[in-house]
């Protein structure tokens, strides 16, 4: 599809998109999203791009080989898990550390439990990723 | 087999000196137990191993199991240094070290065993190690055929022995030996008694091969002669009869024991001599020897009386001494000369004085001339027959036995070394004496048939009477072994021997021919064997035709048809009622949903248009969507329309260039859509009665109670996932990725052009 | 939606299992896309369908306020819907590969096609 109106709306939409995947992805703790919906989100915008514009220049604006994007996601989510043994707790036990804030919990929250939903979102990324560009590719 | 000549000094490498050192270690260990055992103490060791079960790794060194392990690390000395110089040069000489040691460790764990689990265990390690042993000249198909035949009878002895040991667990409530040894009466009386005995008696007689479980032992002579030596003849076959010996206190004093024993063990023995008459191969003959030799220790296990066991015993020693040195007298003859054959071979006692020797000494004692041990065994044979309840049966059995070992011996020690040499084969090199590392083994055995001939009662102190012993649970219960012992029954019995054994050695060639002939027309239980296992290998043919069609469909028709008779045979027993239905609630909105639903998937199923089918799943994904929005789960919602925008995606990418929908895929199915129908309604009804039922909801209010206190999160459904159930979510993203590694592999393959 | 979503799955698992009975590896896939959705909205709908709420905590609550949807059920349809696109993706893969190695898309065809390729190679 060469449609220079496309590739050039499209990559404004990625970029979008992108944006409203990190910003699911991080409300997620608290209102509908999380790892598994950013991931689709952003997973979507390339997928657009991928459409758009030809698999090689998705792979360039990625950066990362979307194989290599799923096993950091799974070994981030991996890590988050094991940290809780550090603290002598059984594994995948979250660990929170509030930046501010008091009782009420307006806080900056930081978490293991982020760390997971992080490595969520780029495993369903890129794995979805990695199989469109070779379906893309290879057909 | 004459690799000496390339490598002479080979055998001394780690493989040809290593294994007979640790036998010689061990046995000195085993002789420092002598004095202990014979002042009647026990040694026990005992290593926690299941202990929820109650299994534990126990060695216990008595009596019986002193006497096996002397003979078991004595035998695999002077056996290991006889195969250093037969094996030497052998390019894997180091393979056959390992697997004999191994085997010597396994036999040794076997006889010391004090707990049922690990006798089990070690039971099973030597039918292992056998089966590489008789295997170990793999390029061979009879040598493959033979291990795979002991392996497969033995083991399934095996197996039945460890459900009797499981049953005799169950009747003691114990798996400890010792235990269940002071348990006899109450295994006796037991209504579970009968099937035990079957069962370890199918473990004890495949192993000591007894008919009509023998024909894998004649076979196993496939194997290199320093095992048919050790395994086949002094140590592993013995394991049978170690078995009964070890039950001996619990298992035997009845009627079925009596009989069951006698009767396998009688037709054994006089199977085995006949047959024995009709070979020509020296190990072949041996080998239906050994069977003979099993069936009279299994006989005399029989009879409950001090006689009889007290001559079981000292002839299993007998056996051992005499049998280890013939077969490794024919290793050397076979390794001088080439062949085995006993109408080739003869006159070689000019060429071979050393090995000449140790044959008539083996073959004395085998044949039960005074002054040998073999003497004294055959009068305690005769004794114990004669003190059975039923003495003519016992003594015609053992009295067909020792005039056909008396003829055997004979042709296996006489004839070779001063016989015509006449059909000697034509050989291109000198005729040589077997160098000393082969003929200690034999030398030595065959000498302590003499020493023990002339001091029996040493034997008697050492091993007979702790073994007898341990055997009987008695102290004292041992007969004294005389080498004298006055003009009685035993001696005329004796002497009527002799002479008939001379008559069959004078007339064993036309008796062979005419035994041949017999045998040709004999039901061969080595075909019959064959024939099972064929009929065993196409009725797994037939079963997997049927299961393992290939046939995607009839595999999907069989899932569903199990879930549906599953559900509705579930459904019919437990009665289930669908509760109120009302269709009080039922807005406009939901109608539309259910329409939108509804219309998708009868587009889906309907059309041959791929884009068609492909838009229908699509209202079912976005009605599904809508369902959860409606009804309070915004994430699913969300990730549904997502999933199915990337569906959609994935279809325009890959699934349009496959080829349309054809005619016949769209024809209509009555048998599908019935059970399809069936199962879907079944569902619903499902459904509708689950959801008539109170719901347990512990659960789900502990997440809502927790998911903001203990987990900072106000999305329950988010807190769930990443923190209280993250261990599952990291199981199911790990899927994913797998998943999409695998897909892109296979994609990619199509690269490597590897079919196309 | 008492009565209609039991009606919905129903109908939604007979196509499916008639859809994947058809031999044809394209309707096999429409199948079980088909019935992933199904039983999704069987596990769904086994939680409850009690009222229209979200499960969150708002602001200033230590727990959710009146009635919500259950959540338990929930999370686990979320990720069956995920794992289930993942399914579905390699399914479709396979199909692709089938029908470029075999020519067909035909389960019987498909069969004999396959004890060719092993006997020729």
């Amino acid at each position: 599809m060469n449609s220079i109106i496309l590739s050039t709306g499209a990559k404004i939409v990625v970029a979008i998109l992108l944006v409203f995947s990190v910003f699911m992805l991080l409300r997620g703790h608290n209102a509908p999203g999380g790892g598994f919906i950013g991931g689709l989100i952003g997973a979507s915008g390339f997928v657009l791009y991928t459409i758009a514009c030809g698999t090689t220049e998705a792979r360039v604006a990625l950066r990362l080989k979307p194989e290599t994007i799923a096993i950091i996601g799974l070994g981030i989510a991996l890590l988050a898990g094991l940290s809780a043994a550090f603290f002598g707790e059984p594994l995948f036990t979250g660990q929170w550390l509030i930046l501010g804030g008091g009782e009420d919990g307006k806080g900056l929250p930081l978490s293991t439990v982020l760390a997971f939903d992080i490595g969520v979102y780029l495993v369903v990324m890129g794995a979805i990723l990695a199989l469109v560009f070779a379906l893309e590719e290879e057909i | 087999m004459a690799h000496e000549t390339e490598h002479p000094e080979s055998w001394r490498s780690p493989a040809g000196i290593l294994p007979p050192l640790i036998a010689a270690v061990l046995f000195g260990l085993f002789l420092q137990a002598v004095p202990e055992i014979s002042g009647g103490g026990t040694l026990r060791f005992a290593l926690p191993w299941v202990p929820s079960l109650g299994t534990e790794l126990a060695f216990l060194i008595d009596g019986l199991s002193l006497t096996f392990a002397l003979l078991i690390s004595g035998i695999g000395v002077l056996v290991m240094l006889f195969a250093a110089r037969y094996m030497a040069g052998h390019p894997q000489h180091g393979r056959f070290s390992l697997y004999l040691t191994s085997f010597m460790m396994a036999m040794l764990g076997l006889v010391l065993a004090d707990d049922l689990i690990s006798l089990f265990v070690f039971w099973e390690l030597t039918t292992l190690t056998s089966y590489l042993l008789i295997g170990f000249t793999h390029t061979s198909a009879e040598a493959r055929r033979a291990a795979l035949q002991a392996l497969l009878v033995t083991g399934t002895g095996g197996l039945a022995m460890l459900a009797g040991f499981l049953v005799i667990g169950s009747v003691t409530g114990t798996t400890e030996l010792s235990a269940i040894r002071a348990q006899g009466d109450i295994l006796r009386a037991s209504p579970l008694y009968l099937p035990i005995l079957v069962l370890i008696l199918a473990g004890a007689f495949t192993k000591s091969a007894q008919v009509p479980f023998h024909f894998w032992l004649p076979n196993a002579m496939a194997a290199p002669t320093p095992v048919s030596a050790y395994l086949h003849s002094a140590t592993m076959v013995k394991g049978g009869v170690y078995l009964l010996a070890r039950f001996w206190p619990s298992l035997s004093g009845t009627d079925a024991w009596f009989w069951s024993l006698m009767i396998a063990g009688g037709v054994t023995t006089v199977f085995a001599s006949i047959i024995s008459m009709r070979q020509t191969d020296l190990k072949q003959t041996l080998a239906y020897t050994t069977l003979m030799a099993l069936g009279a220790l299994v006989l005399f296990l029989a009879a409950p009386n001090p006689y009889a066991v007290t001559a079981a015993v000292t002839f299993l020693v007998i056996h051992s001494f005499y049998k280890a040195a013939l077969f490794l007298v024919i290793g050397c003859v076979d390794h001088a000369c080439g062949t085995r054959d006993a109408r080739r071979l003869g006159g070689l006692w000019r060429a071979m004085p050393l090995t000449a020797l140790a044959a008539a000494l083996a073959a004395a004692s085998m044949a039960g001339l005074p002054p040998f041990l073999g003497f004294i065994g055959k009068e305690l044979l005769y004794k114990g027959a004669l003190d059975t309840g039923v003495p003519e049966t016992f003594t015609a059995f053992i009295f067909a036995a020792s005039a056909l070992m008396f003829a055997v011996a004979g042709i296996v020690a006489l004839k070779p070394f001063w016989g015509s040499a006449a059909n000697m084969p034509d050989l291109n090199r000198p005729l040589r004496e077997a160098p000393w590392q082969m003929l200690a083994g034999p030398l030595v055995l065959g000498a302590l048939g003499l020493f023990f001939g002339l001091q029996p009662a040493l034997l008697q102190h050492v091993v007979v009477d702790p073994t007898v012993a341990a055997v009987s649970g008695m102290a004292d219960y041992a007969k004294e072994l005389h080498l004298w012992a006055g003009v009685n029954t035993a001696l005329y019995l004796s002497g009527a021997t002799y002479l008939v054994g001379l008559v069959l050695y004078l007339v064993h060639v036309p008796l062979r021919s005419a035994l041949d002939g017999l045998g040709k027309r004999l039901m061969s239980f080595d075909r019959l064997w064959d024939g099972v296992l064929a009929g065993l290998r196409s009725l797994a043919g037939g079963v997997t035709a049927i299961l393992q069609s290939g046939d995607l469909n009839r595999y999907l028709l069989t899932v569903f048809a199990v879930i549906a008779a599953g559900l509705g045979l579930t459904a019919l027993r437990s009665g289930f009622d669908l509760g109120p239905i009302s269709f009080g609630d039922v807005e406009i909105k939901y109608i539309a949903i259910f329409l939108l639903a509804l219309l998708g998937t009868a587009l889906a199923v309907a059309t041959r248009s791929r884009i068609a089918a492909i838009a229908g799943l699509g209202a079912v994904g976005i009605g599904v969507a809508l369902v959860f929005l409606l009804f309070g789960a915004p994430d699913l919602a969300i990730t549904q329309l997502l999933v199915e925008m990337l569906v959609v995606v994935l279809f325009a990418v890959a699934a349009l260039r496959l080829p349309l929908l054809d005619q016949k895929s769209v024809r209509f199915r009555p048998l599908h859509a019935a059970l399809a129908t069936f199962v879907g309604g079944l569902v619903t009804a499902i459904l509708l009665a689950a959801t008539s039922r109170p719901l347990d909801l512990r659960l789900t209010e502990f997440f809502e109670k927790a998911s903001y206190p203990e987990a900072h999160g106000r999305n329950v459904v988010n807190v769930i996932l990443v923190d209280f159930r993250a261990f599952d979510t990291f199981g199911e993203i790990s899927v994913v990725t797998v998943a999409a590694l695998a897909a892109v592999a296979l994609l990619r393959q199509r690269r490597g052009g590897d079919r196309t | 939606m008492e009565v209609l979503l039991p009606l919905t799955v129903g109908c939604l698992v007979a196509a499916a299992i008639y859809l994947m009975l058809s031999g044809h590896l394209l309707r096999f896939l429409f199948g079980l896309t088909l019935i992933s959705n199904g039983i999704n909205l069987l596990i769904f709908a086994s939680g409850r369908l009690s009222g229209g709420r979200p499960p969150l905590v708002p602001e200033g609550a230590k727990a959710p306020l009146g009635e919500v949807a259950n959540a338990l059920p929930q999370a686990l349809v979320l990720t069956a819907i995920v794992i289930g696109f993942g399914l579905f993706a390699f399914s479709l893969v396979l199909a692709m590969r089938a029908w470029s190695d075999l020519g067909t898309l035909d389960l019987a065809e498909m069969r004999g096609a396959e004890t060719q390729a092993d006997t020729d190679a």
